[in-house]
């Protein structure tokens, strides 16, 4: 049992990871516009990211 | 996993500020594109918008169907709005200053909140599953130890909205569905804290978690569908941005609607509608005043007249002294009135509502006799606490919580698919009671067109060349019915304010206006030189989709009704054309309510359809209400769903979806309902485990959502 001591934090560690990700897409305004962000990546059309 | 709760139905998803989608440029406009659809029209948006002189940016949001726009020199809005419409898409300004005002703290909140009850309650179960699959002693304490130290921060934090919400229903007095959950989850986190404490085997931390979790989902889908719908009326109310054209001292300056005064002098152009109420000090014009009392023959004007805002000059520029101003005017009056007409309305309580006025108190019961009982009859406190807790967990209202959000956000984004915003929550349950349907005619069944069959081709060409640049409205629907036809060469081409048009066409006058100009009868007619003028005859053209909507709509037993504040000859035409048996003519608006409170009275649920603001009064009248998205403002704040396209076609399948909607509302309760009804006399007679209890719940969420989802295909 004592495998448990590491593959408790390794799993907490994991889902915490997941769920900073998943704040960090939240706060970066990704889910802003899911329907066109879904087009676009299939566009081929060379238009240069606005340089911010 | 939380993160497919963002989009069921991609209804908007409008979160973070609009400043964030251009970063570059100094000033933002921000246009709505009612028709786009694809990556080839964002493409070429974006490309046109960035081809202009002075424009920094441009980036379209596909599912707010918006762009915004970002400029480091000023390029008017106008401009841009002629770019698009030559790229061929159709733009309209909104007005940045009503959509800066839905940043949604809330909604992102409930995310954070559900994306940490998530991750609690994925760790929580990886722990919980050891247990229930066999762990004891020091292996069992330990896991119950890890999920006390994860769940109860984690619950703190994401349960929040409920505390508050329970709390304040509380102090109120009254008991919500908010009351039963909070209950729950604060005795499940104290009885598995003190059975953590004295090493006792049942922890229901995982149960109270999994609650969490699920009626979080609920609860945003209910805010995001919310929101859609707040949105999207400050989207309707935001594409009139109200700019009016000043004079002061000879000076001609455009200032906000808001910073105009009492006394100010306001210069209306041809086509321009009025802002305020006051009197005409200069000019000579025809006003359309069909806005306010729905009749849609110009009235002559000059100095002196009053006018009042919301009306539409139509010929002849004018300057007008404001009277009244801002919420003041007629206009706003009445968009208080609409207000006041529909508070009535929102008194009809929602399916959920009602549940919950049953479900609270019933559960709440059921656990205090559990507890009572087990006291009496076997004297041990602790498992008397365990078992209220277990029949509490069990009954709490998981599936209900989602019942309706998940039915109507489904819903309302099909419908958003088809073109038709739904506005209001209950709109969808009040809709699927509706058995009659009354029609306004101008402007919802018909647009008016122009018949040039009695013409020939020399004068049709000529009444072409004369109207194609004109304002008015009947010269628009004349240029219109003409478009194939080629302009004929005319020189010298006079607009006279309440009379016509005249032009000189081969050395010979030729003029088209009123009969009374012409010197024939009434009507609108053209006259070449000399020649016996000719009538132009007028009549209104049936809407695209408008005939198979009426056939679509008796087809399913709805009793189709039309009421026009038009003259009788044309309504009867229309009737007879749509196979409409029951319509009245030459109907004010107050006949327009009274013929539907009469409806009401006699039993039916009344469905009102229509434009005007002459129409607005019955519809906040009418059980329910569509209006399309041509139609006054105040119209369309008082319907429950606007229709965005200009065919009427999407409507057909309306109340089939609204009818499945409810439908799923009540297969959600009864489903929720059935799995109480298995599980609480296990809960109350003392078998139920935390497994159990994890599973019950977490069944019936599912399968409600799945069940909602449903409404995607067939109805």
């Amino acid at each position: 049992m004592n495998v448990l001591v590491f593959l408790i934090p390794a799993s907490l560690i994991l889902g915490g990871l997941g769920l900073v990700a998943f704040l960090w897409t939240l706060k970066s305004n990704q889910y802003e516009d899911l329907d066109g962000d879904a087009w676009r990546i299939l566009s081929d059309d060379d238009t240069p990211p606005p340089s911010s | 996993m939380s993160n497919t709760a963002a989009c069921p139905a991609c209804i908007g998803l409008p979160e973070g500020p609009l400043e964030k989608a251009a970063s570059n440029g100094t000033t933002q406009v921000v246009l709505s594109l009612p028709g786009i659809h694809c990556v080839a029209c964002i493409n070429a948006v974006e490309r046109a918008l960035r081809a202009m002189e002075g424009v920094a940016n441009a980036r379209v949001n596909l599912s707010m169907k918006r762009v915004t726009v970002g400029t480091n020199q000023p390029v008017s809005p106008e401009a841009m709005i002629d770019t698009l419409e030559l790229a061929g898409f159709e733009a309209r300004l909104l007005d940045t200053s009503l959509l800066g005002a839905e940043t949604d703290a809330y909604g992102r909140g409930l995310m954070t909140r559900l994306a940490v009850s998530g991750f609690a309650n994925m760790n929580i179960m990886l722990l919980s599953v050891a247990v229930w699959s066999g762990a004891v002693g020091a292996t069992m304490h330990m896991f119950h130890w890890i999920t006390a130290c994860i769940a109860i921060p984690a619950l703190l934090y994401s349960a929040q909205p409920f505390f508050d919400s329970g709390w304040r229903s509380l102090k109120a007095g009254r008991l919500n569905m908010d009351v039963p959950i909070s209950l729950a989850i604060l005795l499940a986190s104290g009885i598995s804290l003190y059975e953590t404490l004295y090493s006792g085997r049942h922890s229901y931390f995982d149960a109270a978690v999994t609650l969490t979790f699920f009626l979080l989902i609920g609860r945003y889908l209910d805010h995001r569908s919310r929101k859609a719908a707040a949105s999207a009326a400050a989207q309707l109310s935001a594409l009139e941005a109200p700019r009016v054209m000043r004079l002061r001292d000879g000076v001609r300056q455009m200032v906000d609607f808001g910073d105009l005064g009492v006394g100010d002098l306001v210069q209306v152009l041809p086509g321009g509608r009025i802002p305020v109420d006051g009197t005409i000090t200069d000019g000579e014009s025809q006003i359309d005043r069909s806005l306010l009392t729905g009749e849609s023959r110009p009235i002559p004007a000059k100095a002196g007249a009053s006018v009042t805002a919301g009306e539409v000059n139509m010929t002849g520029p004018l300057t007008i002294r404001a009277a009244t101003v801002g919420s003041d005017t007629t206009l706003r009056k009445m968009v208080t009135m609409v207000d006041q007409a529909e508070a009535v309305r929102n008194k009809y309580t929602a399916a959920a509502d009602r549940a919950a006025a049953i479900y609270a108190p019933v559960v709440h019961l059921l656990a205090l006799v559990a507890f009572v009982g087990w006291m009496l009859y076997s004297g041990d406190l602790r498992l008397s606490l365990n078992i209220a807790v277990a029949v509490l967990i069990i009954t709490c209202p998981c599936a209900m919580g989602l019942a309706v959000p998940a039915v109507s956000t489904t819903a309302a984004g099909r419908l958003f698919r088809a073109g038709l915003l739904v506005k209001d929550g209950t709109a969808l349950e009040r809709l699927a009671e509706v058995d009659t349907v009354v029609f306004d005619k101008t402007g919802t069944l018909t647009m008016p067109a122009a018949a040039r069959d009695a013409l020939d081709a020399e004068t049709q060409s000529v009444a072409r060349a004369l109207t194609q640049n004109a304002t008015h409205p009947v010269s628009q629907a004349i240029a219109a019915s003409l478009h194939e036809i080629t302009p004929a060469p005319i020189t010298a081409q006079q607009e006279h304010p309440g009379k016509g048009l005249s032009a000189i066409y081969k050395g010979r006058d030729v003029r088209l206006g009123s009969g009374a100009w012409l010197g024939a009868g009434r009507g609108t007619y053209i006259q070449i030189g000399d020649c016996k003028p000719q009538k132009i005859t007028l009549r209104s053209e049936l809407r695209e989709g408008a005939a198979d909507l009426v056939r679509g709509w008796q087809q399913i037993g709805l009793a189709v009704h039309l009421v026009s504040g038009d003259d009788a000859d044309e309504t009867g035409t229309i009737a007879a054309q749509l196979g409409i048996s029951e319509w009245t003519a030459e109907a004010a608006p107050e006949d327009k309510i009274a013929y539907i409170n009469a409806l009401t009275q006699a039993g039916a649920h009344v469905l009102m359809v229509g434009d005007g603001l002459n129409d607005t009064g019955a519809l906040a009248a009418a059980h329910a209400s569509v209006s399309p998205a041509t139609a006054a403002d105040a119209s369309r704040a008082a319907s429950d769903i606007v229709l965005l396209n200009d065919s009427l076609a999407p409507l057909i399948e309306l109340p089939a979806v609204a009818r499945a909607a409810k439908a799923r509302i009540m297969e959600n309760f009864t489903i929720s309902t059935m799995y109480n009804v298995v599980a609480v006399p296990i809960a109350l007679a003392g078998f139920a485990t935390p497994l159990i209890a994890s599973i019950a719940m977490s069944a019936s969420s599912i399968t409600v959502l799945l069940n909602a989802l449903r409404l995607k295909g067939r109805v």
